[in-house]
């Protein structure tokens, strides 16, 4: 399981003296942007101020608790966990990091075994050439949300009875899905979004060093759809510029379909459709014409959802109303690879709610909810 | 050799792409970079995924990739069942449906894909990549479990392996994938560009194909350009002559499944009765006996009954087809679901007819 704990993805930045760095080097080039450009230490983690200056103190020599990160994506969780690691461990970072993700088998079986027996070696306090370094291991789970709750709950005693030698770090997106006993055992951080002014200032650092062309407001959209998820950004960035080539603009369209933004003519269209009294075989025809463009429908969903809070012309209760349908049909849409029925369901009804009047569609409500109860067919 | 034209007349290479020739030379640009991401290519069947994909399998790896064969992979779940899966692999990539073994795919991920992912190529000369490709169709049908496994093996094997993931919808793929690759839209072409291709796949067989009759397919066929090639192939086997009218202009064949569908959905607007019902239930297992997706048959019994409708019960036939079409998703056995969508719809018409009654 060490072994491959880490394949080269930031190991050179501690080998960079030894006789390899020559096939680092050129492994480095290679590297996707994203792990090219962690963060290597704690310090250059944008944002997170409270888990950066707990990190912070760790490193310079004070107890380190158990950790929970949560946040959305893309908002640094594991490069933080990792570039303390780093900075704690140096050259021993194999020996005291065991590193599991929801794509490693982690049942109770797992949690029994390997989590035990990793969290019961003793560590000692000096590293090879002397300097001091805690004598702790550190297990990460990343994915935690992923554990079932029977593999959580195997971890309670471990956590606790381990303390003397072992820490832990859950990473995960949604702290809902930790079971209490866990989350109570573990100092809490939340990840914000970032900030699209840091976001920014990183892709533009990285276009200089890549040496990217690319014009000041494109990147700001580029920032502005990946709503706070660097991962995102920089992998778009990535993207378009792989996709142009070299020595040549990305173009607005670029940014677009690696973001895979629908264009504001489909849904506008969209919307419109559903103000007039159309005929249902229009709105079907205009549905599959919009899957043959194999736009997502949850990015479809997501563009409606804005372009109906910033409308004018609609009221707020209709807006509120028409919310309710989008959210259920989206979710649905999620599920399921029929996402023609939802479109369509959903553009119907909004159809109603904009076109038909409030009291008559009442009315129509109470005699469908008649029906709920079947009556027999006769 | 006879092949059909569908497969012989696949392009093979980027540049022999017929539509969106923008995109084939980004993915040129794309191929050429020293540094190759993760791929998501989706868009509806039909529409030319797979061609894309092995036209830049054949960029990267050059002509070794055409020459695959088949072979059966037994994997192991933790309750040591064991289950089989067919990967039909080339020398440089291997292409797995993982939902072909249900709800075990997430083991296949987990132990098939990281294997490969951990084994390094070896032996590279010239222009070969250090990296071998995983390709795996059908993403969208991963349980989510799956998808979840998949998210860290593709970050952290990115150096020996890339995956190329293949959907026709994106929304059941989970955002944290979507993060991870560079996707591609790949969009139904037009009718007038299946037009062409119509015309030019017929120039290559010495055919001459009247210019209607090529469009009256390319109509047809709703985007699909598979579908158009094999029609125009039937066209010629039955007819012989693609140049001259023959008699009446002929209506394009609908599949038998789609006209099985259009008369279920008259059987259910011509009697609502338990009876009826029954008769309707047959036809149901029918279809789905023969293969037919359940979410295609709700969708195309949706699509049939709301022609028939009237516009004041549409809305809550959508609603209901919708809260049904989720429900069976997430259930196990299809028929259940599909049959309550048809009872319900029984009820909503037949109350809807006697409200008109009243109404005289």
């Amino acid at each position: 399981m060490h072994s491959f704990l880490k394949s080269g993805k930031l190991g050179e930045a501690g080998s960079s003296n030894s006789p390899t760095s020559g096939s680092a080097k050129k492994r480095l080039k290679k590297l996707q942007w994203v792990e090219k450009y962690r963060p290597k230490t704690v310090e250059d983690v944008v944002e997170q101020k409270d888990v950066v200056a707990v990190l912070k103190e760790c490193i310079s020599g004070a107890d380190l608790p158990n950790m929970l990160f949560y946040g959305p994506p893309g908002t640094g969780k594991t490069s933080t966990i990792l570039a303390a690691a780093h900075q704690l461990f140096g050259d021993l970072y194999k020996d005291r990091i065991l590193e599991l993700n929801a794509s490693d088998e982690r049942g109770i079986q797992v949690i029994r075994d390997k989590i035990k027996t990793f969290s019961q070696l003793t560590v000692c306090s000096a590293r090879a050439d002397g300097n001091p370094c805690p004598a702790l291991k550190i297990i990460i789970l990343d994915e935690a949300d992923a554990m079932t709750q029977a593999a959580q709950a195997a971890l309670r005693r471990t956590m606790e009875k381990e303390t003397k030698t072992t820490r832990f770090c859950l990473l995960c997106n949604y702290v809902s899905r930790i079971i209490e006993p866990l989350t109570s055992r573990c100092t809490k951080f939340r990840f914000k979004p970032l900030n699209q002014s840091f976001i920014l200032e990183r892709l533009q650092a990285i276009c200089k060093q890549e040496k990217v062309l690319v014009a000041e407001n494109i990147l700001n959209v580029l920032v502005q759809e990946s709503g706070g998820d660097m991962r995102r950004a920089i992998t778009a960035l990535q993207s378009c510029a792989n996709l142009q080539g070299k020595n040549s603009h990305i173009t607005l369209e670029n940014v677009y379909e690696v973001l895979t933004v629908v264009p504001e003519k489909w849904v506008a269209n969209f919307l419109d459709l559903c103000r007039k009294r159309t005929d249902i075989k229009q709105i079907i025809q205009f549905i599959n014409e919009l899957e043959q463009q194999a736009y997502p429908t949850h990015k479809i969903f997501e563009q409606l959802n804005v372009l109906l809070i910033e409308s004018d012309t609609i009221s707020e209760p209709l807006k509120a109303e028409i919310g309710e349908y989008l959210a259920e049909s989206s979710f649905r849409s999620t599920c399921s690879r029929a996402d023609f029925t939802h479109l369509l369901d959903f553009a119907v009804h909004t159809q109603e709610i904009l076109t038909v009047d409030p009291e008559a569609r009442k009315w129509e409500q109470q005699e469908n909810a008649k029906c709920t109860i079947i009556q027999g067919l006769v | 050799m006879s092949m059909l034209w569908v497969d012989k007349y696949r392009p093979k290479e980027l540049s022999a792409l017929d539509y969106h020739i923008q995109q084939a030379e980004e993915l040129k640009n794309l191929v050429e970079h020293s540094d190759f991401p993760h791929l998501l290519v989706y868009g509806p069947s039909g529409a030319g995924k797979k061609t894309r994909i092995m036209c830049i399998l054949k960029e990267l790896f050059g002509p070794g990739v055409e020459r695959l064969k088949m072979e059966p992979i037994t994997v192991t779940t933790p309750s040591n069942k064991k289950v089989e899966i067919m990967t039909v692999n080339s020398n440089y990539h291997i292409e797995i449906n993982p939902s072909d073994v249900g709800i075990y795919d997430r083991v296949v991920v987990m132990d098939l894909i990281k294997n490969i992912a951990q084994t390094q190529q070896i032996g590279m000369t010239g222009n070969q990549r250090d990296f071998k490709v995983v390709l795996l169709t059908e993403v969208d049908n991963l349980t989510k479990d799956a998808q979840h496994a998949l998210r860290r093996t593709m970050e952290k094997y990115s150096a020996n392996c890339r995956l190329i993931l293949c959907a026709t919808s994106l929304s059941p793929v989970i955002p944290a994938i979507q993060s991870r690759c560079l996707p591609i839209r790949v969009a139904a072409p037009s009718v007038s560009e299946i037009a062409t291709i119509l015309q030019s796949t017929c120039e290559k067989e010495d055919l001459e194909l009247r210019p209607e009759l090529a469009e009256q397919i390319a109509t047809a066929v709703n985007g699909n350009l598979r579908r158009a090639l094999l029609i125009c192939e039937v066209y010629k086997m039955e007819h012989g002559d693609l140049s001259e009218q023959v008699g009446e202009p002929l209506p394009i064949p609908e599949p038998d499944w789609k006209v099985f569908v259009v008369q279920t959905a008259s059987l259910i607007t011509s009697e609502q009765s338990i009876e009826n019902l029954m008769a309707v239930r047959e036809r149901l297992y029918e279809l789905l006996s023969n293969g037919i997706p359940p979410e295609i048959v709700l969708k195309e019994l949706l699509t049939a009954l709301l022609m028939k409708c009237d516009k004041h019960i549409i809305p809550q036939v959508l609603r209901e087809a919708a809260l049904y079409e989720y429900r069976m998703t997430q259930g196990n056995k299809h028929i259940v679901h599909l049959e309550a969508f048809v009872t319900k719809f029984m009820c909503l018409y037949q109350r809807h007819l006697k409200s008109l009654m009243q109404g005289f």
